[in-house]
């Protein structure tokens, strides 16, 4: 008897077990069947907590003070808008104003609505084929020159915007190096191309964005597996077929996605219109937006455009993120 | 199965052989080069590349023009009274742009990590809300963002805050938060509970196991997420832009847009070609950290910085 509580001060392997107390942090009282490590509820929810206030007061917030002051009131001696906050208190002139710009008699934004529809399509078509094809490239034949491809792809990226516009607008200028080049060649003349031609526009959307196009669809290329191709081969199909009945189906969501990712900022791009036309005859939802906001008293009309943008948008938004939450919890 | 499906076809192993010429031979031929997928993706490339180059070597033309050349000279760097390093004002936004990208870079990173790494691990429908939220102000167009934070600072904080300095980097940093949370829960699915779980079975407290554990395995991300939100918030002048008050809080980028819109001088190329190189700067601190602390885990190489 006596030896084994000697043994037992010195801590047999097992008793050490049973007598130490868990170091695992345990379950409280009550929750004894709880597995897995034990935290705190409030231990994960406090990490978020400094950014959902920071959204909330610098996000969401904002979102109700566009509807504050599209639904609010403008004052009618110093013209500077008064926001609404209380939704019954709301008024629907300054907002059925904007809309019957847009739908209504006078008409004035029409056009620039419908154009913004025109060039986004035109623009993420070429963006797609251009962007398709160089992932397609890229991921079935870079082979080891891969590395120097992606750098390649990403610069962009690290390359201002405005740089990369304003470079490409130097390019275009009546004397610049695409008038020469074109001065060459046989059929195509060269052109004024910054005095608000349609085609600078579309062709300037494509540049900006196209590299947010490519790397979705490089990325799903890059991971669909060479057997399904071998086998489409083996079971007869041409390559065309193997592309359009393989590849093309695995590489749908990405260019879903792709389009969706090219889309939403071109809907609200001002500043490629800016740098390569500054003719009102190419404006868009954009440049609507950003000549009421800087326009004397017109800044309900700037929020009611922005509401409407966002209302236009809210269906691909909503796609988008789907996609990616399907993509996350699928990964 | 249908006859057709049935029916044997000619192995491409069979149509090799023969190898009939011309057009439709070289049409036909499953082993042909991708030539014209190879032109299109070089000529891209070129597209989006050559200008870029043109207009930083253009920084360094002695004329006005940006479209001619008319000689080497430093005049639109140093030389001239316009030009970028005499320019008072260009100094200010030069120095603005890489306070407000600083300031941007220290508070929204550590916003932005904190919140995957609660968001990660919270469930419930508070949790999947404020991730909705954190997503869907990555996706909504910038312009509306800044004209929400704009009638916010005019109207319901315009006794709070100034359209300024301080204007303006709130309303970056609640942009660049989402950039953050999206790069770092990117790493923190690769790397799954186990370490963290295999750190409280060895004693840790859940607030050790985090800040010894978790948070060195996600030293890569981190940084990689500080060198995109740096560069991101240089860049940027739709949301700072609207937010800025006096012409002395104009960033470098706010001016550039303003000049390439009136009577562009090879100083807006300089001014450019400077701020690439604060980009590129921030990319290279951010990659060599991150090929530091992510030396075992370099499998997953670029995909952080691939990830937009």
């Amino acid at each position: 008897m006596r030896s084994d509580t000697v043994v037992d001060e010195e801590h047999t392997p097992g008793d050490a077990v049973t007598i130490e107390e868990p170091r695992r942090p345990g379950p409280p009282p009550g929750h004894e069947h709880a597995t897995g490590v034990w935290y705190p509820r409030w231990f994960w929810p406090s990490f978020t907590m400094p950014a959902i206030a920071w959204l909330f007061v610098l996000f969401v917030l904002p979102f109700y003070m566009i509807l504050t002051v599209a639904f609010g009131y403008v004052d009618p001696i110093f013209q500077n808008p008064i926001p609404v906050y209380e939704p019954w208190w709301w008024s629907f002139d300054v907002f059925n104003e904007t809309l019957s710009k847009i739908v209504g008699e006078d008409a004035i934004f029409t056009e620039a609505f419908v154009r913004t529809f025109a060039y986004v399509a035109a623009s993420s078509a070429l963006c797609l084929v251009i962007g398709y094809t160089v992932a397609y490239f890229v991921a079935r034949y870079g082979g080891h020159r891969k590395g120097l491809f992606l750098v390649l792809l990403i610069a962009p990226f690290w390359i201002n915007y405005l740089m990369r516009m304003y470079a490409w607008a130097s390019l275009l200028e009546g004397d610049g190096y695409v008038n020469d080049i074109l001065g060459f060649l046989p059929f195509v003349e060269p052109r004024a191309w910054l005095t608000g031609e349609h085609i600078t526009i579309v062709l300037g959307l494509a540049y900006g964005y196209i590299p947010y196009m490519i790397l979705p669809l490089f990325g799903q290329l890059d991971r669909i597996d060479k057997d399904y191709l071998e086998a489409g081969r083996d079971l007869g199909a041409s390559p065309a077929q193997t592309f359009l009945r393989v590849t093309l189906p695995l590489s749908k969501p990405a260019i879903l996605a792709g389009l969706v990712i090219v889309a939403l900022p071109m809907f609200g791009d001002y500043y490629t219109n800016d740098l390569l036309s500054n003719s009102p005859r190419t404006s868009m939802i954009g440049n609507l937006i950003d000549v009421s906001v800087y326009g004397q008293g017109r800044i309900p009309q700037a929020a009611s455009l922005v509401l409407i943008l966002t209302v236009i948008l809210l269906v691909p938004m909503m796609y988008y993120l789907r996609s990616t939450k399907r993509a996350t919890e699928a990964a | 199965m249908s006859e057709t499906a049935l029916a044997p076809r000619p192995s491409p192993v069979a149509q090799r052989t023969p190898s009939p010429g011309g057009v439709r031979g070289w049409l036909r031929d499953p082993w042909r080069k991708p030539r014209v997928l190879e032109a299109i993706t070089w000529g891209y490339l070129a597209w989006s590349i050559i200008p870029v180059v043109i207009a930083i070597v253009y920084s360094f033309n002695a004329g006005r023009s940006r479209s001619s050349w008319q000689g080497f000279s430093l005049r639109w760097w140093t030389i001239d009274e316009d030009s970028l390093w005499r320019d008072e004002a260009l100094r200010q936004a030069m120095v603005q742009s890489i306070k407000l990208a600083g300031l941007t870079m220290l508070i929204a990173v550590p916003i932005g990590v904190a919140f995957a790494i609660g968001i990660d691990r919270w469930r419930g429908r508070i949790a999947s809300t404020a991730n909705f939220v954190m997503l869907f102000s990555f996706v909504v167009p910038e312009i509306i963002v800044g004209v929400a934070l704009l009638l916010t600072f005019l109207f319901l904080l315009q006794n709070a805050v100034q359209l300024g300095t301080t204007a303006q980097l709130l309303g970056l940093v609640s942009r660049q938060i989402s950039y953050a949370v999206i790069i770092v829960r990117a790493r923190l699915l690769s790397i799954g509970k186990e370490y963290e779980e295999a750190g409280m079975d060895l004693g840790a407290t859940p607030t050790d196991s985090v800040r010894r554990v978790l948070l060195p395995l996600l030293y890569p991300a981190i940084f990689a997420s500080a060198a995109v939100v740096f560069a991101d918030a240089i860049d940027d002048f739709i949301v700072v832009r609207y937010l800025s008050g006096p012409a002395s809080s104009e960033p470098l980028a706010v001016k550039i847009y303003a000049a390439a819109r009136s009577s562009p001088t090879p100083a807006v190329n300089a001014a450019a070609t400077s701020m690439l190189v604060a980009s590129l700067v921030a990319v290279v601190i951010g990659f060599v950290a991150y090929r530091h602390f992510a030396r075992e885990q370099r499998r997953e190489g670029m995909s952080e910085l691939t990830q937009f």
